[in-house]
């Protein structure tokens, strides 16, 4: 305050120039706000690299196809995870929540001879009463959640083992469930879905600058979003395009081609829960909790409530996530959700830019740190490396999106900014 | 036990009835009892300073009276009706709010986000960011702020004054009546604490009760209209400023009483677990008296 400035060089209703968007972008990723940058560059540069390596199995439609259905669990489980890393919390017991849920879901599924539907809302109010659980120890007695959630992981991993027995397999049969992770759109069902998808991004951001100009409020420059409007329409085109093409083997026999099926929910999911992180009362009060709890109940957020809130939709979209690994394996088995699911669902949404301490990250980070994660994966697959190679690829990327988020917040600190 | 100098009400607030009045007011920390017998009144348009020595009680009154938590006992009333607060969003509901001496503020939240926590103005469900946006303005803007470059910057970036200047804008967004501020000045510098200190006696001036708790006794009698002080728990006396001198003020921080001031002698040694009487010097550590 020593600087007192100008009334006239606050903050007016002035349109900013492409130019103060970029300078106030640059200004923004070398203060240490980095968003979704790293995961971007990150997913390029894995892209070329792999796609030098294995320039024919790499690229191919079929592989890219198979690389959205390899993720989209890991991406639904991770979206979950970031409400909880949103708190400063986690959830080591998403994994298994993921294969329990599954598990029920398979259960009413053919042991109860239940249609889809119903097996889906078994499975679905499994994960919420899992999520419950935690919640209240967490939020009601204060135990730490990773302590909490340990005890979940372990617990949890004998539940699934007990509903489905020893060695045991259940196989999914239902037509519905089977699509869920395995089929595709209409080759026009996946162009309608880019029209909509394209045409709602823009509505949106226009009418949302429009009514802030008539406010007299700062909004982005017309040029800013149609250049982002454009890149959107750029980008899905051609993955649209290139998911349009036939990637049979054999076409005459039995044609694939077409949007995956799972690109629909992970769109829902996307969009629901983006709104209701950034654009509702409860979102808002999500981040609160995370950055300050103390100031978040002292403006009279219930933040049990909210903590409580989370980690319900945590469990719950594990259970969505366990819905799709098991589509994927068309089947649930004691190991679905386990082994390194969890681990790499919370590295997706590290990697995506969400912070591990609370207050920062967005759902999109899920999407990113997924597609990443399944990339390497993926790539190191088709490169022929063994496990071993894979673990530790994976592991020095998680390190060194975990840096960039210690970097960006030391950088943060220097210059003011969290 | 009460205090037997304690000037009355009416004679601290100068003849106005108090818009928020504790008589008898209890607390205790388990075995520590940190209120004892409280009897606090401010009065609208007029700045109230509360005073008292470390640990004196006066962060645990005012967590009392916003409804952080419930006193033990004693009566509370607001507006001359009696009143129970036992939540933050009753004392909100009342019209009171209090800026906290360890800032309440969302480090990670811009501060349109801050000055709206909890109150969010929604639209069919939606955050009405325009809305918070253009009234978080007029509200900077009619408190004369003109330091704070851009709305939408986050709080983490802000100066001590600039964030006190958010926490002080934010109490006074909704049609507050008592606005209580703890140490607001206590990590400011020249410039600043001078800007702070307009906006508390702007703030009175508007009509608000102000409740202001520091330990600069300069800044306290620059702005304050009468003067409450604190003793172990116990209230001294409740005066109007213009009617003490620093002086006494010191000693009643420091001893509990100063001449006919104050709590009787016996009050004023007695002393409670954990709690320290401190009758030798009249200058008490955190005390500023030149
Ligand atoms: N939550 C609590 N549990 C136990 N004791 C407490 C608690 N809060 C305050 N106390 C005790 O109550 C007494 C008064 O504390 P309080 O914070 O109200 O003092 P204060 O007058 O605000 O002091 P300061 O000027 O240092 O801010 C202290 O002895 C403190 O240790
Ligand atoms: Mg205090």
């Amino acid at each position: 305050m020593t600087t007192t400035l100008a009334p006239e060089e606050i903050e007016t209703g002035t349109q900013p120039t492409i130019r103060d968007a970029v300078n106030d972008y640059l200004s923004r990723v070398r203060g240490g706000d980095v968003g979704a940058l790293p995961a971007v560059l990150g997913l390029v540069a894995l892209t070329i690299v792999f796609a030098a390596l294995r320039p024919t199995t790499f690229t191919n439609a079929f592989n890219f196809a198979n690389l959205i259905h390899q993720s989209a669990a890991l991406i639904v489980i991770a979206m979950g995870l970031v409400f909880v890393l949103l708190l400063g919390e986690i959830d080591l017991s998403a994994g298994y929540a993921a294969g329990t849920g599954a598990a029920v879901m398979g259960i009413v599924l053919t042991r109860q001879g239940q249609p889809w539907y119903l097996a889906v809302l078994a499975g679905l109010a499994t994960g919420a009463v899992i999520g419950a659980c935690i919640g209240l120890l967490v939020s009601r007695l204060g135990i730490p959640s990773f302590v909490v959630t340990l005890a979940a992981f372990l617990g949890l991993q004998g539940v699934l083992l007990q509903l489905i027995g020893e060695g045991g397999t259940i196989s999914l049969r239902d037509k519905t469930l089977l699509a869920l992770n395995n089929n595709n759109l209409p080759v026009w069902g996946g162009w309608v879905l880019f029209v909509v998808v394209v045409a709602g991004y823009a509505a949106v951001t226009f009418s949302r600058a429009t009514s802030r100009r008539k406010g007299g409020l700062h909004a982005d420059a017309t040029e800013i979003i149609l250049a982002k409007v454009a890149v959107l329409a750029v980008l899905l085109g051609a993955a649209t395009f290139f998911l349009s093409r036939e990637r049979s083997r054999n076409a005459a026999v039995s044609s694939i081609k077409g949007v995956p099926e799972v690109v629909l929910l992970l769109l829902v999911l996307l969009v629901g829960l983006n709104f209701l992180l950034g654009r509702t009362s409860f979102g808002r009060h999500v981040y609160a909790v995370g950055g300050n709890a103390e100031a978040a109940r002292r403006a009279g957020i219930n933040v049990p409530r909210v903590r409580l809130i989370c980690f319900v939709m945590c469990s719950t979209l594990a259970a969505v996530g366990g819905f799709l690994l098991a589509s994927y394996d068309n089947s649930v088995s004691p190991t679905t959700g386990g082994s390194d699911t969890l681990l790499y669902a919370v590295g997706a949404a590290v990697i995506g830019g969400t912070s591990l301490f609370g207050g920062k990250g967005k759902v999109m980070d899920a999407v990113l740190g997924g597609l990443v994660i399944a990339v390497i994966i993926n790539g190191m697959g088709l490169l022929n490396q063994p496990s071993a190679v894979v673990y530790m690829v994976t592991g020095i990327v998680l390190l060194v999106a975990a840096s960039v988020d210690a970097i960006s917040r030391r950088r943060a600190a220097a210059t003011g900014r969290v | 036990m009460t205090s037997p100098s304690t000037v009355t009400d009416t004679a601290a607030g100068g003849g106005m009835p108090p818009l928020l009045s504790l008589r008898g007011v209890n607390k205790s920390f388990g075995a520590v009892h940190v209120l004892q017998e409280v009897d606090f009144d401010a009065f609208p348009g007029q700045v109230t300073a509360l005073v008292g020595d470390n640990g004196a009680g006066k962060s645990t009154l005012i967590k009392g009276i916003a409804g952080i938590y419930g006193f033990d006992s004693g009566s509370y009333s607001f507006d001359g009706h009696d009143v129970t607060v036992t939540s933050p969003k009753q004392a909100n509901a009342l019209g009171i709010e209090v800026v906290y001496q360890d800032l309440a503020l969302c480090d990670n939240l811009d501060i349109v986000h801050n000055l709206f926590l909890g109150r969010e103005i929604t639209k069919h469900g939606r955050l009405d960011e325009a809305t918070m946006e253009r009234r978080a303005k007029e509200t900077l803007a009619g408190l004369s702020v003109r330091t704070v470059k851009s709305i939408r910057q986050q709080v983490a970036s802000l100066s001590g004054g600039q964030r006190q200047t958010v926490a002080i804008a934010r109490s006074v967004l909704w049609n507050s009546k008592v606005v209580i501020l703890d140490e607001p000045t206590a990590a400011l510098g020249v410039a600043q604490t001078e800007q702070v200190l307009k906006l508390v006696r702007r703030l009175a001036d508007n009509g608000l009760a102000v409740v202001l708790i520091s330990h600069n006794l300069n800044d306290v009698f620059e702005v304050a209209d009468s003067i409450s002080v604190l003793y172990l728990g116990r209230m001294a006396a409740q005066v109007r400023a213009g009617e003490v001198n620093r002086n006494q003020v010191v000693e009643l921080i420091t001893g509990g009483r100063s001449g006919d001031l104050g709590l009787g002698p016996a009050d004023a040694l007695a002393t409670s677990p954990g709690q320290r009487p401190d009758p030798t010097g009249p200058l008490g550590a955190n005390v500023e008296a030149s």
